[in-house]
């Protein structure tokens, strides 16, 4: 843990979450749980962030913006996807407008599972997201050198 | 002249190092007040050195040939304050490198860092008239504008200047980005505005910024620090614990306070430019003419 040292900063999408996941999310932010002691800031802006956190299904409506949020975001890049909405689509799963998890939209690295998934779990989602970042950003950085 | 030489090349030198570490503690300082651990103390090198090693998208290039000149002209300002050039010199740049920053918020015709750039043009606004008397205030005071020889005033000129002192510590918040008068760019993760004028720099670019900022603070933190500093050599260390003082103050407001509109921003700025400057500035007159 005390080797983490990168800092991600993570963007929330909330797709179509009940909200359960999203105030989990915030509560990690909170004195309680403080995911700022690994550097981690919370930002809005997909041009900043390293880490995409999405709470909720994807439907046919936020496709889109899921899809173009993740292509806005520079490389290296993790996704997580946090509850089990996100996962599987979960118990909306069968619904005529949900399409399933996020993974039928973007390529998801680590699953966090739970209805609502518990602050400790996302925190640990956050610390395994964070030790792929580091790989990736290592190899990205040794693909840049051989470039040059 | 060799002063000169060697104080400017430490500050090309320590100012960052400066600067990112007084970013550190006060988001340390932050995290404590609000009853948080917060984060390592070098987390803003960290942050560095990942905007550094990240794909830079840029959706204007202009951009950051503008951020470039923002820092270039940024550090510039310091150099000049540092060689002991004119104050007055050093804020006529620092204010056209502002500029610079502006544009590269307008460029990208995204409606956040549009807004934020607009928002940014009020700041400035708002700051410039206090921080313009403030260097005329030290004129009077010492009867020069060169930094060189104000520091050879034979009391701190806090003692005569006190008003200008209060207008420009109050300057610095709007400077420096704290909260209540954040409303450019943020350094509190969400705001209305996404990350306002910043919104559209990302990896290297947001680089190139983060680092200017922390030039000026350090060049803003001198400015007070010649507000202290005066023919004896203790008063050096005097400045720097008032220095500090000032940042662990702007900590605090920024953590006690919520963000205004930008019409309060202005008024309440001008407000006290023309009470604390203003008084004073009549004061000096009238003292200087018996």
């Amino acid at each position: 843990m005390a080797k983490v040292k990168r800092s991600p900063w993570l963007l929330h999408y909330d797709g179509s979450s009940c909200n359960g996941c999203d105030i989990e999310v915030l509560a990690c932010l909170t004195p309680v749980y403080d995911v700022e002691r690994f550097g981690v800031v919370n930002t809005g802006d997909p041009l900043q962030a390293d880490i995409l956190l999405i709470t909720g299904g994807i439907n046919t409506q936020n496709q889109s913006v899921v899809k173009q949020l993740y292509e806005q975001m520079p490389r290296p890049k993790v996704v997580v996807a946090v509850g089990v909405c996100a996962c599987t689509g979960g118990v909306f799963k069968d619904c005529y407008n949900i399409l399933g998890g996020a993974d039928t939209t973007i390529p998801v690295d680590i699953y966090v599972p739970g209805c609502a998934a518990r602050p400790q779990a996302i925190i640990d989602g956050v610390v395994k997201a964070v030790a792929l970042f580091q790989k990736r950003a290592d190899e990205y950085s040794a693909k840049k050198e051989r470039k040059n | 002249m060799i002063y000169r030489v060697i104080s400017v090349i430490l500050f090309l030198l320590l100012a960052p190092l400066v600067g990112g570490l007084l970013d550190g503690i006060d988001r340390k300082i932050s995290a404590r007040m609000q009853g948080r651990i917060g984060p390592p103390l070098l987390q803003p090198f960290y942050d560095l050195k990942k905007l550094m090693a990240k794909q830079t998208i840029v959706v204007e290039k202009a951009q950051t040939f503008l951020l470039l000149s923002y820092c270039a002209t940024q550090i510039f300002t310091g150099c000049m304050f540092f060689a002991g050039e004119d104050v007055l010199m050093c804020f006529f740049v620092l204010s056209t490198g502002a500029t610079f920053l502006v544009f590269a918020g307008y460029i990208t015709y995204s409606p956040y860092s549009s807004l934020g750039a607009s928002r940014e043009l009020i700041q400035i606004m708002s700051y410039e008239p206090a921080i313009l008397l403030s260097c005329v205030g030290l004129y009077l005071a010492t009867g020069t504008f060169n930094v060189s020889s104000i520091i050879q005033t034979p009391i701190s000129l806090i003692l005569v200047l006190p008003g200008f002192f209060f207008g420009y510590v109050f300057m610095l918040s709007i400077k420096m980005r704290k909260s209540p008068f954040d409303i450019s760019t943020s350094h509190h993760p969400h705001q209305e505005l996404v990350k306002g004028i910043t919104t559209e720099m990302g990896a290297k670019n947001l680089a190139f910024y983060t680092i200017t900022e922390w030039y000026e603070n350090v060049f803003l933190l001198g400015v007070v620090a010649l507000f202290i500093v005066n023919k004896n050599p203790w008063s050096y260390l005097a400045a720097v614990i008032v220095v500090l003082g000032i940042c662990f103050l702007e900590t605090l407001i920024d953590n006690v306070s919520a963000r205004v509109k930008w019409h309060v921003m202005l008024k309440v700025s001008w407000i006290v430019t023309i009470l604390a400057c203003g008084i004073n500035l009549m004061i000096l007159m009238l003292i200087n003419r018996g």
